[in-house]
Order: C-alpha cells, then sequence, then structure tokens
C-alpha cells in the first residue's frame, strides 16, 4: 500500500538505486542503498540509510525517510551501479570510465577504489574525446564485465588493473545491458532488438547464441535472469514491452508482456520470490508482476514420481517445473500485475528489490522505499 | 506606470551602449565601442541592484524596489571577463535567478506533481466538492514551500559558512513571505472564505505567521513560574491579541492563584473571555444570532470596564479594553503584533467578527495608515497584501511578478486561481492570457537549467497557445550528451509528434555514431526516423567498406535487418546482397545467381556497384556445372554491355587497365558459359 512508502526528494535525478547486499544469513531487511545521478552538473554516489529501524511503529511498520549517510563526486552520469560485496560497488559512467567506489562503514565515507578511466571508447583509445558511455556493468565478485554504447565488452577483475578479456566490436549496435547466465556465460541486449549468449571461456569473438524479436527490430534495454532457473530470461524494450525468453528453445520470446507505454528501463526477478518480478519505465510507472497468485491451480504433477521429487529436493516452495513465466498465456488468469506508482508523471529509472523491500528513483529527483512490498 | 530601468550588474551604460541578444533562456549583453549616448545618464542605471537583505519577510523588501525590478533580467551573471577592455566583455544575463538555487529543486520536482495532478484533475467535480479539492492542491503546493523553508533553515543553521548562511536566510525569508502571500490568497480567492469563517482563517493566518514573539511565549512557559516572569503579562497580551481564549485563561489562572486577593477579578476577566461569542465554522448558527450574542457580550465587558472593576490592575485594563476592540489600546501592544496586518485582524476580531470580505479593504487600509502612523513607507510585501484584501488579484500577482526573484510562485498561484475561475477575461496585448505567460516564462527558466530542463516539458503541455512552439524551440537546444539522454528527449518529441525534432534528433545521433564509425548505432538512429536517405547514406558506407576490405563488417546487424530492410532502396540492396554472399557460402549457386541477376535486372543495386556484381558473377560463370542459364547469360551480357556503353564514365574504363581487363575476363567468361550453356540445353532438350 501507498502509506508505507516513504519518499524524499534529493535535487539530482536519480538514475540508479541498488540496495547493498545481505551477509549470508541475514534476517533483517536491507537496512542500506546506493544511488547516482545523472544529467546534472555535479553527479554523486550517494550512500542511503533506509529509514529509522529504531522508530518502528506499534505495528512494526517504519516511519522516516531515508538519511543521506555519505556521498562523493561521480566524473559524467551514472549509467549503471552494482554492489561488488558488501563494502564495494562498480559504476559505470557516461564518461566510458568504470570505477570501484568503497563504503568505508567506521567514518561514514565514500572514496574512489580502482578506476578503469579508459574502459569503453570510441575509435582511438589515445584521444582524449574517445570516451563512450559505459552503459550496463555486472558483478560476481571479483569478476566485473561491463558493456557500453562502443559496442565492446569488457571482463576485468577486481584485483586486476587490466581488462582480463575485452571483445572489441562485439556489437555494431550499443549495448544497452549486461547480465551473468552462469559463471562463465554472459547475455546482452542491443538496440536492435538482440539478445546475445557469450561464452567468456571461448576465444573467439562471437556469441554463442543470438537471439532476436520477430518483425521491427525494437531496442532492447535491460535484461535479467530468473535467479533459479537460468533458461528463463526476461528483457524489457524501448516500446516497454516484457519479453520472456526460454533460451533453451527457438529463438524468439516466448511471450510478450505489455504494461509499460515507454522505454523499460529496469526489469528484475524477486532474487528469493521469482515468481514476483518488478519493471520501469520512463513512462514513470513501476509494475509488480505476480505469477504466485493461483498456486493452487499449478499442476501438481510435479509431486508424483521419483524424477521430480528429487528435483524439488534442492528446489524452493515457489517453484514450480513449469514456471508460470513459460506458461503460453501469462495474461490470463495467471498472472496479476499491479501498478505502485499512479499518477506519476516523470521517468522511473531505476528499481532494486530485496526481501520485503522495493527502492526506486526518478527524474523527479525523487527516491522511493517501500519496506513492506508484499504486506 | 513608468517601466524601471534595468540593470546588469557590472556594465556601465552610462559609458558605453550595451548591446543585446535575445535567446529563449538567457540574454547577452555586451558593451559596444559605439560613442557614448548624449547626455543620457540616469543615476538609477549605475545603482547596484544587490543590496544586503535583512532576514524578516516584513522587512526584506525594505530596500527601494528599482534594483528588484530588474529581476528578471539581473539574475544572475556568469562568463564576465574581468580586466580585458570593456569592448570584450559579454555577459549572459539569466531569466530566473532562483532556478539555480540547489535547495529549491525540492520545490521544483515536488510543486510540479501538484501541477500535473491539479490539470488532470479538471473540472471531474463540481460545486462544493471541487472547491474543497482547489483548497486542499493550494494546501499541498504550502506545505512544499514550508519543507523546503525548513530545509534551507537547517542549511543555515548547519553551515559554518557565513556568506552561505546568509544566503539560506534570506531565501528563508523569501520563501516565508511566499507562503504568507498564497496563504492569504488561499483564504480569500481559493476557498473565498464567508463572513464568519474568514475571521477564524485569518487568525489561523496570522497565528502561522507572526513567529516573531514565539520565543519570548517559550521562554515564558518555560521558566519555573511563569507569573513571576518580567514578560508574563506580554505573553498573555500576544495570546489575546491572536485571539488565543484558552492560552491567556490558562495563564491567567497561574497568575490568579498567586493572588488570591484579586481573585475575583480575575473570575470576571476569566469569565468575559471564556464567554467571547466567536464564529464557528459548522452552520450551527446564523450570523445574526452571532451578532446579538456578540452585541450582550460586549455591552458586559463595557459595564465592567465602566464600573471600575479592574481599575485596581492596569494590566488587565488593557486587556479588558482589548476585549472591547479599543483602537488605542490595541495599538499600544504594537511591538507585539509587529505587522499591520496583525492589527487589522486583531482589530476585527474584537470590534468585527462578522467582517464581510468585501468589507476587508476598508478596514485593511485604514489599519495600514493607523500602525505605520505616517513613520516609514508601507513596503513591497505591504503593497501586495493590501493588493489581496483589496480582492486586486492581478495587482498581486504583477507585484509579485516584480518584487519575487523567481516565476515558480506567480506561475503557480495564477494557474491555481485560473483553475478557480478567477482570471478568465484577463487578455494580455501579446494574445496569450496571463496564465499563460507566466507559465512560459517559468517553463523556459527550467529550460535553461542543466538538470531540470524535463519538468519544462510538462508545463509547455499545458499552455495551450504558445507552449507547442516554445517546447520546440528549447528541446532542440538541450545538449545529447549521451545515448540515454537522446532517447528521453526523443520519446518527449514523439509523444508530441513534432516530427521535425524526432528526425532532426536521429539524424545528429547517427551522425555521431557514424563519425564514431558505429554504423550499427547510426542505422539504427535512422531506422527510427524514418530516415530513408541517411540509412541510404549509411548503406553506402557498409558497401565501401566491403570494396576496400572484401569482407562485411557488421555481419551481426546486416544479417538480422528484417523489415527494417525496406527503410531504404540501397539497405534492401545491402540486405540481398549480403544474402547472395550468404547462398554462395552455403553453395547454394544457382539460387545466388538467380538472386545476383535480380539484383541488376529489377534496377535493386546501384549501377556504380554492377561492375562487383559482375565479378561476382566470375566464380560462378567458372564453376565446373553450368549454373546461369543462356537467357540468364544473356541478360548478364546485356548488363555489362549497358554499363560499358550506356555508362557516361566511359573513358574511364578504357584508361583503366585493370577495369578493361576485367570487362574481357567477363566476356571472355560469358562467352564460354554461353557456349556451355547452349551444349548443355540442347543436349537436354533433345534428349
Amino acid at each position: 500500500a501507498m502509506e508505507d512508502v516513504s519518499a524524499k526528494f534529493v535535487s539530482q535525478k536519480i538514475s540508479r538505486t541498488r540496495w547493498r547486499p545481505l551477509p549470508a544469513a541475514a534476517l533483517q531487511p536491507p537496512d542500506l542503498f546506493a544511488t547516482g545521478s545523472w544529467d546534472n552538473e555535479d553527479n554523486r554516489i550517494s550512500i542511503w540509510s533506509a529509514g529509522d529501524l529504531g522508530n518502528a511503529g506499534l505495528n512494526g511498520e517504519y516511519h522516516g525517510e531515508p538519511h543521506l549517510l555519505c556521498d562523493i563526486q561521480h566524473n559524467g552520469d551514472v549509467m549503471d551501479m552494482q554492489f561488488l560485496d558488501q563494502e564495494r560497488i562498480v559504476v559505470a559512467s557516461s564518461t566510458g570510465a568504470v570505477t570501484i567506489f568503497r563504503h568505508h562503514q567506521n567514518n561514514q565515507t565514500l572514496s574512489a577504489d580502482h578506476r578503469w578511466a579508459k574502459a569503453h571508447y570510441h575509435v582511438d583509445q589515445d584521444t582524449s574525446c574517445g570516451g563512450a558511455a559505459c552503459t550496463g556493468v555486472v558483478c560476481s565478485n571479483p569478476e566485473i564485465v561491463t558493456v557500453g554504447e562502443d559496442g565492446r565488452i569488457n571482463l576485468f577483475r577486481a584485483d586486476q588493473k587490466d581488462a582480463v578479456r575485452t571483445i572489441d566490436n562485439a556489437d555494431s549496435s550499443t549495448l544497452h545491458a549486461v547480465t551473468f547466465l552462469r559463471t562463465t556465460e554472459i547475455l546482452t541486449v542491443n538496440s536492435i532488438g538482440q539478445l546475445k549468449i557469450w561464452d567468456l571461456r571461448q576465444q573467439r569473438n562471437e556469441p554463442s547464441q543470438i537471439f532476436s524479436l520477430a518483425g521491427d527490430r525494437v531496442p532492447l534495454h535491460c535484461v535479467d535472469r530468473h535467479p533459479n532457473q537460468q533458461h528463463i530470461v526476461a528483457t524489457g524494450g524501448q516500446d516497454g514491452m516484457l519479453s520472456i525468453w526460454d533460451i533453451r528453445q527457438g529463438t524468439m520470446p516466448v511471450s510478450l508482456l505489455n504494461a509499460h507505454e515507454a522505454e523499460m528501463w529496469e526489469v528484475h526477478f524477486h532474487p528469493s520470490d521469482p515468481d514476483h518480478l518488478f519493471t520501469c519505465s520512463e513512462d514513470g510507472s513501476l509494475w509488480h508482476w505476480d505469477t504466485s497468485t493461483n498456486v493452487s491451480e499449478k499442476p501438481s504433477f510435479l509431486h508424483q514420481g521419483g524424477r521430480s521429487t528429487a528435483y524439488l529436493s534442492h528446489s524452493t516452495m515457489n517453484q514450480s517445473v513449469v514456471s508460470a513465466w513459460l506458461s503460453n498465456d501469462p495474461t490470463k488468469d495467471r498472472m496479476e500485475i499491479t501498478n505502485l506508482i499512479p499518477n506519476q508523471t516523470l521517468s522511473v529509472n531505476s528499481l532494486d528489490v530485496l526481501g520485503p523491500c522495493l527502492v526506486y528513483g526518478t527524474d523527479a529527483e525523487a527516491i522511493y522505499v517501500n519496506r513492506q512490498l508484499f504486506a | 506606470d513608468t517601466v524601471p530601468p534595468q540593470v546588469v550588474p557590472g556594465a556601465d551604460p552610462s559609458a558605453r551602449q550595451l548591446c543585446f541578444a535575445w535567446g529563449p533562456a538567457e540574454v547577452l549583453v555586451c558593451e559596444t565601442l559605439f560613442g557614448r549616448a548624449g547626455g543620457f545618464r540616469s543615476p538609477l542605471l549605475s545603482r547596484s541592484p544587490c543590496p544586503s537583505r535583512s532576514p524578516c519577510p516584513s522587512r526584506f523588501w525594505g530596500e527601494d524596489s528599482a534594483g528588484a525590478t530588474a529581476r528578471a533580467l539581473t539574475g544572475s551573471v556568469a562568463g564576465t571577463e574581468d580586466g580585458a577592455p570593456s569592448s570584450t566583455r559579454v555577459f549572459v544575463v539569466r531569466r530566473d535567478q532562483d532556478i539555480y538555487i540547489h535547495t529549491l529543486r525540492k520545490l521544483f520536482n515536488e510543486s510540479h506533481g501538484i501541477f500535473m495532478g491539479l490539470q488532470r484533475s479538471e473540472d471531474e467535480l463540481a460545486g462544493k466538492s471541487r472547491k474543497a479539492q482547489l483548497v486542499q492542491v493550494s494546501k499541498n503546493y504550502r506545505s512544499v514551500i514550508r519543507a523546503c523553508m525548513e530545509d534551507m533553515h537547517q542549511a543555515a543553521v548547519s553551515t559554518r559558512d557565513p556568506a552561505l548562511q546568509g544566503q539560506y536566510s534570506t531565501q528563508v525569508s523569501i520563501l516565508s513571505a511566499m507562503e504568507l502571500i498564497w496563504n492569504l490568497c488561499e483564504i480569500l480567492f481559493v476557498e473565498a472564505a464567508t463572513a464568519g469563517p474568514l475571521l477564524l482563517r485569518l487568525l489561523d493566518w496570522v497565528r502561522l505567521h507572526v513567529c516573531d514573539v514565539d520565543s519570548m511565549v517559550r521562554e515564558v512557559l518555560s521558566s519555573e513560574s511563569p507569573s513571576k516572569h518580567k514578560l508574563f503579562w506580554n505573553v498573555v497580551d500576544v495570546f489575546v491579541l491572536q485571539g488565543r481564549m484558552d492560552e491567556a485563561r490558562h495563564l491567567l489562572s497561574k497568575e490568579a492563584s498567586a493572588n488570591p486577593a484579586s481573585m475575583n477579578m480575575y473570575r470576571i476577566l476569566d469569565e468575559l473571555m471564556k464567554k467571547m461569542p466567536v464564529p464557528s465554522l459548522g452552520n450551527t448558527q446564523t450570523l445574526t444570532e452571532l451578532e446579538l450574542k456578540w452585541q450582550h457580550w460586549h455591552e458586559e465587558c463595557q459595564r465592567y470596564l465602566q464600573d471600575g472593576t479592574f481599575a485596581s490592575n492596569p494590566h488587565m485594563e488593557s486587556i479588558c479594553k482589548i476585549l472591547l476592540g479599543d483602537e488605542d489600546a490595541i495599538l499600544e501592544k504594537k511591538e507585539l503584533m509587529t505587522t499591520w496586518y496583525h492589527f487589522l485582524v486583531t482589530r476585527l476580531l474584537y470590534s468585527h467578527p462578522t467582517v464581510k470580505p468585501m468589507e476587508l479593504r476598508f478596514y485593511a487600509q485604514s489599519s495600514m495608515d493607523l500602525f505605520l502612523g505616517g513613520e516609514g513607507s508601507p513596503e513591497p510585501l505591504d503593497m501586495i497584501l493590501m493588493a489581496a484584501f483589496e480582492f486586486e488579484m492581478h495587482q498581486v500577482i504583477k507585484e509579485c511578478s516584480i518584487v519575487l526573484s523567481n516565476w515558480w510562485f506567480v506561475a503557480h498561484l495564477t494557474d491555481l486561481l485560473d483553475h478557480c475561475k478567477l482570471l478568465q477575461s484577463h487578455n494580455l496585448y501579446f494574445g496569450s492570457n496571463m496564465r499563460e505567460f507566466l507559465l512560459l516564462e517559468y517553463a523556459s527558466g527550467l529550460f535553461s537549467h542543466h538538470s531540470l530542463w524535463q519538468l519544462g516539458v510538462d508545463y509547455f503541455d499545458h499552455c495551450p497557445e504558445f507552449g507547442r512552439v516554445y517546447l520546440e524551440l528549447h528541446i532542440e537546444r538541450i545538449p545529447l550528451s549521451t545515448e540515454q539522454k537522446a532517447l528521453k528527449v526523443l520519446r518527449i518529441c514523439e509523444q508530441r509528434q513534432m516530427h521535425e525534432q524526432v528526425r532532426s534528433i536521429c539524424k545528429i545521433m547517427a551522425m555521431k555514431a557514424l563519425r564514431n564509425n558505429r554504423l550499427g548505432s547510426a542505422l539504427s538512429w535512422s531506422i527510427r526516423a524514418k530516415d530513408a536517405a541517411f540509412a541510404t547514406l549509411i548503406s553506402d558506407r557498409f558497401l565501401k567498406d566491403y570494396c576496400e576490405k572484401g569482407c562485411f563488417s557488421d555481419l551481426d546487424l546486416i544479417d538480422n535487418l528484417g523489415p527494417s530492410m525496406l527503410l531504404s532502396d540501397r539497405l534492401t540492396f545491402l540486405g540481398k546482397y549480403r544474402e547472395f554472399h550468404r547462398l554462395y557460402g552455403e553453395k547454394r549457386f544457382a539460387e545466388a545467381a538467380r538472386l545476383l541477376l535480380t539484383l541488376m535486372t529489377a534496377h535493386i543495386a546501384p549501377c556504380s556497384f554492377w561492375m562487383t556484381l559482375l565479378t561476382d558473377a566470375l566464380p560462378l560463370l567458372e564453376q565446373k556445372e553450368v549454373i546461369f542459364s543462356a537467357e540468364q547469360t544473356y541478360e548478364l551480357m546485356r548488363c555489362l554491355e549497358d554499363l560499358t556503353a550506356g555508362n557516361p564514365d566511359k573513358q574511364k574504363f578504357q584508361d583503366d587497365d585493370v577495369e578493361t581487363t576485367k570487362v574481357e575476363m567477363l566476356r571472355l567468361a560469358l562467352a564460354r558459359n554461353l557456349a556451355r550453356v547452349i551444349v548443355k540445353e540442347g543436349t537436354v532438350e533433345g534428349s
């Protein structure tokens, strides 16, 4: 409900919001998040406390708006951002630089730990004007993969000065986003509606698989992979369409779902509850896609037979063999979708979900925290 | 009305003539070498427009308004070159100074949401609920101002830099004055409170804004024994002057218990204060009832005063006089009221509690005259409030436009009043109405800002007359630093069918990509703009690359053109030509040959490329098995002859040995193929 959302106007347009990951066995909800700004003369990376836990009300709801713990200047627009671990954040810049910032929690300061100044560039690395925006970053400590407007893919290690691997001209159009498929494989989306799989072990500079949208090649802006069922991939496009892909079969999306009226900037499966998916868009909306509503109606054949039992033993409760995401007609009776921001007008550029908490940031220079997502 | 001269700080028009260049967001001013203006010298023009400002809203506009008048122009001056000969100095003068204040961005962003809500709410409701809705909108605007004021105050308190502190304090006083004016406009215009409730609203207004005495009240109330405090009676007076009867009685009861001797006197005063009739917000009593009750109460007070009940205590006697509305007694407490409008409301409370809106102007004028008493002239803020009390809405807006250092206030207030249907028939001489004029000014200011331009779009959208034109002019000036930003600007244009701008943005981005050798990106930008000419240009680049390197770059793109291939003939050719190569690579020679021929005979291929295509036919002609049929071979021959004979560049072929050899080789290969195919076809037919 709306009253669980606290908002703060921060006098800078927010391009990215990210929860700090929780330590392995943590029971508390996340309490800290980072934001990055764009299109300001002076852009910043900021660390926020989500709200005062000490002020928990009678019903356990939290009050108080997010407050700033520390911030640091960032050169260029923040294009993407990801926590490497509890203390380090990797930031992609419109200047083509990739920087690791460290959050010192003892004295609440931020410092730049390491910087690859020319991770992405046009034509000539040595010309000063050659920087190309780094549009996406994904990390799996210590590995960091970045993509950019230059169509280049970089693989860095947090502890190494030079790139471990660079694929120049990997894509002839702009790469908009990247995510890990498996440990050595990544997924990229580009501005001509393609989804590509790259195997970083392979020496050839070609994708191992190319998927693409039929008809008009609508640019894809974001990509996320189902946390448990790795063959299920969600992407968001320029027309606001959510595409669900099954990368085991075919070269086209399994389903196309329409909710946004403009660019979908981010798509995220809920990391521990992947029946829920969240998307945000230039049109100022943030949709919650819920496939968990009709659990009872899902086929129950997985409870019979030895093979599926074995499968069940290491899977979670809310995960069925035939994923709701891949059913033929997800719009009918299987999915409930809700816009979490009625009446918003300016773009929601970023969102992040962790546990019961959602954080998002907008071009209206506000950040919002919802701590009771499933209440 | 004379228009006051406008001043650019640092430029001296008395020494040199200035020239101006007007842009949509800024004015460029430079000094010229043109000789002195003959005899033109105005003392006003050389005065600095940035006098120090006092933090109190009521005193904020103390200096004469000539300097501030130039606000729209004197905003901020950037990029001056000091020390150089004056003829080289260029001043950049911006239209809206406050746009650049960091803390105010919260105000701009949050009020944008309220503004949009108001535009959406358009006339859904009628009558009372519509009014309630408008009052709520007004309150929302005010709460944003207050929140911003609090932030600014916090900033002022927490900074150690005195200059910054001064800046913040100035902003606090401006915001507080804005809220004061807005609140009064809300009572008088938006809610249009009627006799009775009107007084209650004005009392709330005074209580909210006269906070100079708050610290005194706090000090006395928190002291160990308030009644012994030397300011005790001052605080009681403050409460009485503001009509806060319960608080006044509470304090008095403390004093009473300390003075058992005068117990009776306290009891009587307490009783009078308790019984004082006040207008109610509900419809429980009519105005006549109230007036009747009030008359009785008034007479009772009069009786006690005349029979000397309070004669032994001058404090209580003065309170009784105030209750009776005695102007002199009230004016004696001038320091506790601090402003004439407080005096006005106190006076109304105790003499005319059922004042009607239209009577306000008389009381307001006389209250101001009495309060100022000939010393000091009214300041701009006084004039604005007075105009409001006189229900001169246009005057309020005009004065605010002149005095305030931002367009935010007048733009939003005017829009709200317009939604209250209060400003209809007021057209300006240049066609647009006042609401639109002010919104355009405000939004133009937003567009001149590095980051706030996105907000401006929605304001332009709600200016029916000129909004579109303004948007078109401004949006083209947004720097497209990244593709992401370009996409956002593009979305704005596409949603509004601004085809011209869509084309221009895509072209800029495609050119950029092309310069960076990003052919794929360039192509997707021209596909988005459906720019066939540019798609052709890019296709030519691909083909040129192919001719030079002998292989295609960006296969991932060309192989996946899809329907976008149809955007331009050249792109179609590129796609088809690549398809030929794929077929050839897959050894599907017959299909490849057919496609190659079609590319020429159907005139899909540009003439300049025919030689390359014919050369591509060579290996097919040399294959062991015959691929081109007799008919196809004739066609190929015709193509070759058309090319060599009809080509205006014939000269070139003759001069170029390589080309001549190529043509000869082709002729030979074609002839041999023809021979083979005649034999083969003859055999097939004969069998």
